[in-house]
């Protein structure tokens, strides 16, 4: 199936976007040595051994592309959607298969050239990953902003184009073809997640498709939309009136949204997955579903928040700051519901349940120091510096990756029909969860230190020799959490084919995806879909023997549905 | 060599692996063969209690963070608006590490107290609004206070005066240097444009429009010198890609945008030798001399030069992505007396005297 497709091929991508990390934190923690591993894996690019500097922006920037949009975007989404929608909504498939099997070929073509650009002669894209025009227009400006950057652009299409038709697919199925009795207020919180998430992508991604247009245009067409009063490599060019920072409002404005579109699937499987395990309904449900519709509205009024020393008018600045902390709220809302649903719970230790609690843990770490950056003022001084890049990983490289393992752990058994080994998974939540906070704990210090980020080397400035251990202690529980990481995938490949068969309803869960047959046909139910008659959280509820009723299992007489 | 020998690591780790799977699944061939794979009550009370480790571990690893790099963080700041920005910065510090010793409390601690065990039995506890509502106001109005004295504090920063006495300097960013352009007796910069750059072969460094009369006082330099005391006015351009002007020591920043002026002004209030004697900083320059003293061995022991002593100075970084050298984008700035600014300046070249 298409969720398949998609969680291989993002799980593929991710290999290739910690292994690129894994070498740029050997040039942070070693600054200019040689390793074998460069001169094997980067070729031309490190001489000697010895990681080029240009090489060393390459691999940033490829980084944060492949793993925000490639892994935390289609392999989140495009795995999660495509696989929960039509099962736990009842309905025989998604709205339209044709469309859904374009936008997994697209993400696939797109991941393809992308992975190409990293072989082009003057090299990948290498303005960061938010590239900022002139640098990622200019060719005389960095090599990578040649063919690499055009490829980048082509690739980045092509995605855009993917992830719309997805998105449209889910929100049309949601709205249609949802089962008999099964009510928006009946609908589980994975869905909920999946469908506001795709109505950010469709308003949002638009802008970033013109952006990338635009920047197309200034790039090989000569028109002069981010670019004005250039002097590079001797000469004048000749673009006026244009500016860059048109060109951060029109990134940033599918920027913020985009990172609640890999946040929010996240959060959705861990009120399922939380639920489940705990024994018990998630806490609070009609405030989950009003807080993700309140992140989802505040989440399209923030970006600024990113352009606070953009030089873009201070008032502006005020703005956003007010904007980016009201949305602190429902964030905490969510998080305190979670605590809440373990309280008093018979909590069931599986490693999704392990990897949904470590995504509570640092969901709030990470969080937290948003409101330090959401702070305008405060932003002047960790502006770019490791402190950013501290709480972003923490909010969204560690919490939506734990939504990805734990949605992995969880409907393994959906997907193939067998079990994961617990204790392999075991072993990969705690080595991962204990190196999560070692690499990224730390790096807050480096940042508050002054230390900007995308710097190859700390050692031009003797001001930050005082640094390098801290850098040397990061990428020493980086590289430990990269081996964990090969944990999973054995244990992932090996479960496929030799894991135990999995019996329907292993988890014990209420949800509808539990109710079809283990072996997946197309339709999902062999006979008639089944009709809903609660809603999907009813653990442990007095005046039943289980612990738990699925979603199709009539009232009893007399029985109460919750008033919701 | 090594790949091969990282190689054969990887395939020896995996067979250890699939080795130790193995014994897992042979101990488990007397469980009921469906439930093998989902936890039971000695997994739960094992996981159970690594939560509750855990918990001491993220108390522990922040308490150790602190005790042992607490030392690299930036001295008190050397500017007006800093006081008012690192206390902000302590306030905010403050609330959220109460959150999270709290709230990483209660997860952890309910992970370990209610781990699954034969007879218990979860409560059916689906709502409680009156709970939403505390845990949904409290934060309003926290977050309320804290966002209202950030934007007081940053209105007071960003909306500063063009005050008569304030110093008005240009910082003019390029790969990969940076230039600084003092407005002279008229405190008016000229006018200035890339077009400009190739006029005079290659003495307009900066680009001034040698037309307005208002340029031909400016003073261009590659170290800039600034009165304590005295409000500095940045204008800032860039000549080709986005920089950012860094200053940390004085809690400033602000993007160079080719083909727009961007501002920021601050007042250093510490000079760079007073800062010097600040004992948070001799402490730092002692440790990154004794670091530089160990690396200077080795480089000895290899028959390359030793490094140079450090004394501390106040630096401005380029702090967005500008290309291969970004890293490496740099100026000293040194605050001094009025009289030892003015002694300096007294001896720089005006755009007039250079283009002669």
């Amino acid at each position: 199936m298409i969720s398949k497709q998609y969680l291989i091929t993002g799980l593929i991508m991710g290999i290739v976007g910690i292994g690129m990390s894994l070498l740029f934190r050997l040039q942070l923690a070693w600054p200019e040595q040689p390793f074998g591993i460069f001169e094997a894996t980067l070729g031309k690019w490190a001489p000697d051994g010895v990681m080029d500097p240009n090489v060393y922006l390459a691999l940033v920037t490829i980084h944060g592309t492949i793993m925000v949009f490639f892994v935390l975007t289609a392999g989140l989404s495009g795995t999660f959607s495509n696989l929960l929608i039509p099962l736990q909504i009842g309905a025989r498939d998604m709205a339209s298969g044709f469309l859904n099997m374009i936008s997994y070929w697209l993400f696939f073509l797109s991941s393809i050239v992308m992975l190409a650009s990293l072989f082009v002669e003057a090299g990948p894209a290498a303005a960061g990953w938010t590239i900022y025009p002139p640098l990622s227009a200019l060719p005389q400006a960095q090599p990578g902003s040649g063919l690499g950057m055009t490829l980048w652009l082509v690739s980045m299409a092509i995605f855009i184009a993917s992830s719309l038709l997805g998105s449209l697919n889910y929100i049309v199925t949601v709205i249609n073809l949802r089962t008999k009795g099964m009510s928006m207020t009946r609908l589980p919180l994975t869905i909920w997640a999946f469908f506001v998430t795709a109505i950010i992508g469709v308003v949002s991604f638009p802008v970033l498709l013109s952006a990338a247009l635009l920047l197309i245009m200034d790039r090989s067409f000569g028109t002069s939309f981010f670019l004005s009063d250039i002097f590079i490599q001797g000469e004048v060019l000749h673009y006026q009136g244009g500016s860059p920072v048109l060109f951060e409002h029109l990134f940033w404005f599918l920027g913020h949204p985009e990172v609640y579109i890999v946040l929010l699937p996240a959060l959705g499987i861990t009120s399922e997955v939380l639920a489940t395990n705990a024994r018990k309904p998630i806490f609070g449900y009609r405030a989950m579903v009003a807080s993700i519709l309140a992140i989802a509205f505040l989440s399209t009024i923030v970006w600024g928040h990113h352009m606070f020393i953009s030089g873009m008018n201070p008032f502006l600045g005020s703005v956003f700051t007010f904007t980016t902390l009201l949305i602190a709220i429902p964030s905490a809302v969510k998080a305190f519901n979670y605590i809440t649903t373990l309280w008093k719970g018979n909590l069931q230790l599986n490693p999704a349940m392990l990897f949904s609690i470590g995504l509570v843990s640092t969901f709030i770490t990470g969080g937290l120091t948003g409101i330090i950056l959401g702070d305008s003022t405060l932003d002047i001084n960790v502006h770019d510096t490791y402190f950013v890049v501290a709480h972003f990983h923490l909010v969204m490289g560690i919490s939506a990756l734990y939504g990805l393992f734990a949605g992995v752990y969880h409907w393994f058994p959906k997907m193939f029909g067998r079990m994961l080994n617990k204790q392999l998974g075991y072993i990969h939540f705690w080595i991962t969860a204990v190196c999560a906070y070692g690499v990224f704990f730390p790096m807050h210090f480096i940042g508050m230190a002054g230390l900007p980020r995308r710097y190859y080397t700390n050692t031009a400035f003797p001001y930050f020799d005082d640094l390098a251990d801290i850098n040397v202690v990061i990428t020493i529980f980086a590289l430990i959490a990269g081996a964990a990481q090969i944990v999973f995938l054995y244990n992932f490949i090996h479960s496929m084919f030799y894991g135990k068969r999995a019996e329907m309803n292993p988890w014990k869960s209420n949800t509808l995806e539990w109710t079809a047959p283990v072996e997946h046909f197309h339709g999902n139910w062999a006979g008639d879909i089944p009709e809903v008659h609660r809603w999907a959280y009813d653990y442990s509820k007095p005046g039943h023997d289980e612990d738990y009723i699925p979603q199709h299992i009539p009232l009893k007489k007399g029985e109460q549905e919750l008033q919701h | 060599m090594t790949t091969l020998l990282t190689i054969a690591i990887l395939l020896l780790i995996s067979i250890a692996v699939w080795q130790i799977t193995k014994i897992f699944q042979v101990a488990q061939l007397n469980q009921k063969v469906d439930d093998s794979q989902v936890a039971n009550d000695k997994d739960n009370d094992w996981n159970g209690k690594l939560m509750f480790a855990f918990l001491v571990f993220i108390y522990l690893i922040t308490i150790y963070s602190f005790w042992a790099w607490g030392d690299v963080l930036l001295p008190e700041s050397a500017s007006e608006h800093g006081k008012d920005y690192d206390r902000l910065m302590w306030i905010s510090m403050v609330l959220i590490f109460f959150v999270q010793i709290v709230t990483q409390a209660l997860l952890h601690y309910f992970s370990y107290k209610y781990r699954g065990r034969k007879g218990l039995k979860a409560l059916f506890y689906a709502d409680n609004d009156r709970l939403e509502f505390i845990w949904t106001i409290i934060p309003v109005i926290v977050l309320a206070a804290l966002i209202l004295y950030g934007l007081y504090a940053w209105s007071n920063i960003m909306n500063f005066e063009e005050d008569e006495d304030a110093l008005v300097v240009e910082l003019y960013a390029q790969q990969f240097n940076w230039k600084a352009r003092y407005a002279g007796a008229d405190n008016v910069l000229g006018d200035a444009n890339v077009r400009f750059l190739q006029d005079f072969d290659g003495l307009n460094i900066v680009g001034i429009d040698a037309s307005d009369p208002n340029g031909l006082d400016d003073v261009v330099v590659q170290e800039l010198h600034l009165p304590v005391g005295r409000k500095v006015i940045f204008k800032m351009r860039s000549q080709d890609v986005l920089h950012s002007a860094y200053m940390p020591h004085f809690r400033a920043q602000m993007n160079c945008v080719p083909g727009m002026i961007t501002e920021f002004a601050f007042t250093p209030t510490t000079t760079s030798e007073e800062m010097r004697q600040n004992p948070d900083m001799v402490a730092k320059v002692q440790k990154i001399n004794k670091i530089r003293y160990d690396k200077s061995q080795e480089l000895i022991a290899n028959g390359e030069e030793s490094l140079e002593s450090y004394q501390f100075d106040y630096l401005l970084l380029c702090n967005k992505i500008c290309g291969t050298s970004h890293y490496n984008m740099q100026m000293k700035i040194i605050v001094e007396e009025e009289k030892d600014f003015n002694a300096w300046m007294a001896q720089q070249r005006t755009f007039a005297q250079v283009i002669q």
